[in-house]
């Protein structure tokens, strides 16, 4: 049950993404991606990177939180 | 993490916005160009932000109901993580405008409204350290986040319909006071929607986080159900 949702989940932004490539289908990658279309690719790896470092970030507060709690049920 | 499976979705769907958000074709509108893509990053703080503190107005109205401290500490947590999503939508917008209208902040109606309207909530959160007694700090700030959602509201959705504005959406167009339907193309809302819930989910896990740490904080305060 637990990896079906899972499944589903990860199958969103492939769906979404689908849709997108064929809405712009004339938008080639080409061989030097990060170079072209104005080094937009850039741009875009930089801000997943921080967004991913964020997320990090965010997990491992809610990891430690997680064993704080377990300690309080403990005592 | 517990019941992790909607915070991998918040991952997936930012994740998703911020690749698709800069790669899709977006249309040419107005001395906009590239910047329409803001309406990605910049839109959705403030949708996030209705629906944070949308949450945080339901946890005030069960504590009216229902003195816990627990329905407290729910609605201290998500008015915060709103705020933040306003701030962040404020500042984001001011860079914007700085661009496009030409100058950071234009004294335009939806700026001022949405000035008015964060500043109520800043004192929301002054109330609440103001009154050092606990029950009587949720009770009142209970009160009053009802009171500032319902200014709130017409301030973002009700008075930007009825004045001009720089700022797209509201007086003679179609759409909401936060952006004009006509601009927006099918591709643009395959990414916008997305980017919504997926701000939505991490503003929730945000204020779960805060949450979860008062609660540990306040465990001999708060009475079992």
């Amino acid at each position: 049950m637990r990896n079906k949702i899972y499944y589903l989940l990860l199958m969103i932004p492939v769906m979404l993404l689908s849709g997108t490539v064929i809405f712009a289908q004339d938008n080639v990658v080409t061989e030097s991606t990060m170079r072209s279309n104005g080094k937009i690719y850039v741009v875009m790896a930089i801000c997943v990177t921080i967004l991913v470092g964020l997320f990090l970030y965010v997990a491992s507060i809610d990891k430690k939180i997680g064993k704080i709690e377990k300690e309080n049920q403990n005592t | 993490m517990r019941k992790s499976w909607w915070k991998i979705l918040a991952v997936i769907l930012l994740v998703y916005t911020f690749t698709a958000g800069f790669l899709i074709k977006v249309p040419n509108v107005g001395n906009l160009k590239e910047t329409i893509r803001n309406l990605f990053f910049h839109v959705p703080m403030w949708f996030s932000q209705l629906i944070l503190l949308g949450i945080s107005l339901v946890y005030s109205i069960r504590y009216l109901r229902n003195p816990n401290l627990k329905y407290d500490i729910y609605a201290e947590a998500f008015a915060k993580t709103g705020i933040l999503m306003g701030v962040l939508g404020l500042v984001t917008g001011s860079i914007w405008a700085t661009y496009t209208w030409g100058e950071p902040w234009s004294n335009d109606p939806k700026q001022i409204a949405v000035v008015i309207a964060l500043l109520i909530y800043f004192a929301y959160l002054v109330l609440r350290n103001a009154v050092p007694d606990i029950d009587k700090r949720a009770k009142v700030s209970a009160v009053y986040n009802i009171f500032a959602y319902f200014i709130y509201v017409p301030l973002i959705m009700i008075l930007p319909r009825l004045v001009e504005s720089l700022h797209p959406g509201g007086k003679g167009v179609e759409g909401n006071p936060g952006l004009n339907g006509a601009d927006l193309d099918a591709t643009m809302r395959v990414v916008f929607w997305p980017a919504v819930i997926g701000w939505a989910l991490l503003g929730t896990w945000i204020s779960t986080l805060s949450i979860r740490i008062y609660l540990i904080r306040d465990k001999n305060l708060i009475n079992a159900e």
